[in-house]
């Protein structure tokens, strides 16, 4: 029937054709750009490997530095800054985004300003106004309770940790504000329904089901705080950068020095990503899609 | 006594929209009144005030001899703390037209939690309970099923035994059956009709006519925020006297 028409286009298949041609064999087709792109980064990579091999770097050093006692004592510091000062963050975050959320106006604004200001200044800024709050206030005092001079108070740790704790409150009261909005108004109106309190509520539905959405921005948060710590050398702390520029100061290994600390940053740092990823499992429970794997019966 | 709820003039304006008018209805124990009119009529909001998830802005609704949301002090109403309005809510339970389960726990979570987290039971006891509600609604051997994993259905009769656990004196159904695919309506009218029969009071809004036909005691007919006209079913279903009744069964049987 092919036959009979008289435009037939060069190269068109007609009728059985089609057969003769499945059982031809394929050639797949090359990927000229990704072989290209492969080999750029093959001489790029030795580039910088025989860079670094033939470079003033003393290997040796940097493994004798990596568990020095000045070291690892900073990286405890880090570490335990990181943890003190996202745990009054989130604490901060929580409480500012229920204030947020108040029908009260005056409850409301106070949580707006405090985000303003303290997402509105630089995070250096606050931490010097943190440290020099004793040439404002000499003294700090609880009447009839308790009073001391504010040098004493505002150690290197205090303003180190209120000036990082607020400054990520303000973030994450953003953050779990959004958590907490995406949970659909009827899950709280279900749990009014079986006698919750709106506190009850908060707690055993509204928070668990918006921590799916508030996990990974806070992990990324948790990830950047670990590394926002390293600003306190300005006020003193004795974080593991502070600590390996004392050391380099002595000793004059400033790259060694520099790569140790990278070095644990990287491990640190690689250990919250894969507990970042065991969280966002367990509280993406119930959420699986629906026809996918059904959740393994867990034991009563 | 044998009044299960009572409402009294109960008002209720949404901005300048009056969406409940001077609704009076009372509901014996034991009883299912079904509520029916067109969208838009209050229906909704009716049951939402008896539950107080919304509060009415004149009259009174009394569950079981208790004023509901205030407590009186001589020639003032007091209005009750959060505590006691949910210590309220225990006395009724609410099946909601979308189910809204807890999306972060299985079936038997779901049904459990009220009794544990709420009344302060024993987790074995109550357990072994919330086991013995899933298999009254047919789904003992969904209990580990998060609701992303359940039909329609099943979810709302979950729901229902979510409902159910916190052993309500009265409950409150809000179309139960207009979000599901129409061949998983009955199931969930079988539990309902299980229910109604074990002597549960019951106030259903409801779009199925037949459903009320057969298992309501009241039917009531709502429109623009008032009850029009109620009744037993046959006379309210069969041979309604207002014409707006009329208008609106013609409309459905259609
Ligand atoms: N929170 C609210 N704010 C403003 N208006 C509201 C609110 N809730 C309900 N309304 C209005 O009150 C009226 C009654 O609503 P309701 O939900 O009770 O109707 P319904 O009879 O349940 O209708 P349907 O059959 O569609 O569910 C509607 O006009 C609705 O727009
Ligand atoms: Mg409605």
């Amino acid at each position: 029937m092919a036959a009979d028409r008289v435009d037939r286009r060069k190269g068109a298949i007609y009728g059985d054709e089609i057969l003769e041609i499945s059982a031809l064999p394929t050639i797949r087709r090359r990927h000229y750009g990704r072989v290209v792109g492969v080999a750029l980064i093959v001489v790029a990579v030795a580039f910088i490997a025989k860079a670094f091999s033939e470079g003033q770097i003393e290997w040796k050093v940097v493994g004798q530095f990596f568990t020095a006692p000045a070291i690892l004592f900073g990286l405890l510091n880090t570490i335990w800054m990181t943890l003190c000062a996202m745990t009054l963050g989130i604490v901060l975050g929580v409480i500012f985004a229920i204030m947020y959320m108040s029908p009260n106006p005056v409850i409301s604004r106070c949580a707006i300003a405090y985000i303003w200001f303290f997402r509105g200044t630089p995070l250096l800024l606050q931490l010097l106004l943190w440290f020099n709050l004793a040439l404002v206030f000499p003294t700090i005092s609880i009447p009839g309770l308790f009073e001391a001079r504010m040098v004493d108070v505002m150690t290197p740790f205090v303003a180190t940790l209120l000036g990082l704790g607020l400054n990520q409150g303000a973030y994450t009261a953003e953050v779990v504000r959004g958590g907490i909005l995406s949970v659909d108004t009827g899950q709280v109106e279900a749990s009014k329904s079986i006698g919750m309190t709106p506190l009850a509520t908060l707690f055993h539905i509204v928070l668990p089901q918006a921590m799916r959405v508030i996990v990974p921005p806070v992990g990324n948060e948790v990830i950047s705080m670990v590394k926002l710590t390293s600003i306190a050398s300005v006020i003193g702390y004795s974080e593991v950068l502070r600590n390996s520029q004392d050391v380099y100061y002595a000793n004059g290994r400033v790259i060694e020095l520099l790569i140790v600390t990278a070095c644990w940053y990287l491990a640190v740092v690689t250990v919250l990503q894969i507990g970042q990823h065991f969280l966002e499992r367990y509280f993406s429970k119930g959420y699986s899609r629906r026809n996918g794997v059904p959740a393994p019966a867990a034991s009563a | 006594m044998n009044e299960m709820v009572r409402a009294a003039g109960v008002n209720k304006v949404f901005g300048t929209f009056a969406a409940l008018k001077d609704v009076s209805l009372a509901v014996s124990r034991g009883e299912v009144t079904c509520i029916i009119g067109p969208s838009g009529s209050g229906k909704s909001t009716f049951l939402r005030c008896v539950n107080q998830l919304e509060r009415p802005d004149s009259g009174a609704i009394v569950i079981d001899g208790e004023l509901i949301g205030y407590r009186r002090a001589q020639q003032h109403l007091l209005e009750l703390a959060d505590k006691e309005i949910a210590r309220q809510r225990l006395m009724t339970g609410m099946v909601f037209q979308r189910f809204n389960l807890f999306a972060h726990l299985t079936a038997l979570q779901n049904v459990m939690l009220g009794p544990i987290k709420v009344q302060g039971r024993p987790r074995r006891e109550v357990e072994k309970e919330a086991v013995t509600l899933l298999e009254r609604v047919g789904l003992a051997d969904k209990r580990f099923n998060y609701p992303s994993e359940l039909s329609g259905g099943q979810q709302q009769r979950v729901a229902i035994a979510r409902a159910l656990a916190i052993q309500p004196k009265l409950l409150l159904f809000d179309e139960p059956t207009s979000a599901l695919d129409p061949e998983l309506v009955g199931e969930v009218l079988n539990v309902m009709r299980d229910l109604a029969r074990s002597g549960m009071t019951m106030i259903v809004v409801t779009h199925e006519l037949a459903f009320a036909r057969e298992v309501a005691d009241h039917v009531v007919f709502m429109d623009q925020g008032a009850i029009v006209e109620r009744g037993a079913p046959g006379a309210i279903l069969v041979d309604p006297q207002h014409p707006r009744t009329q208008n609106f069964i013609k409309a459905v049987l259609k």
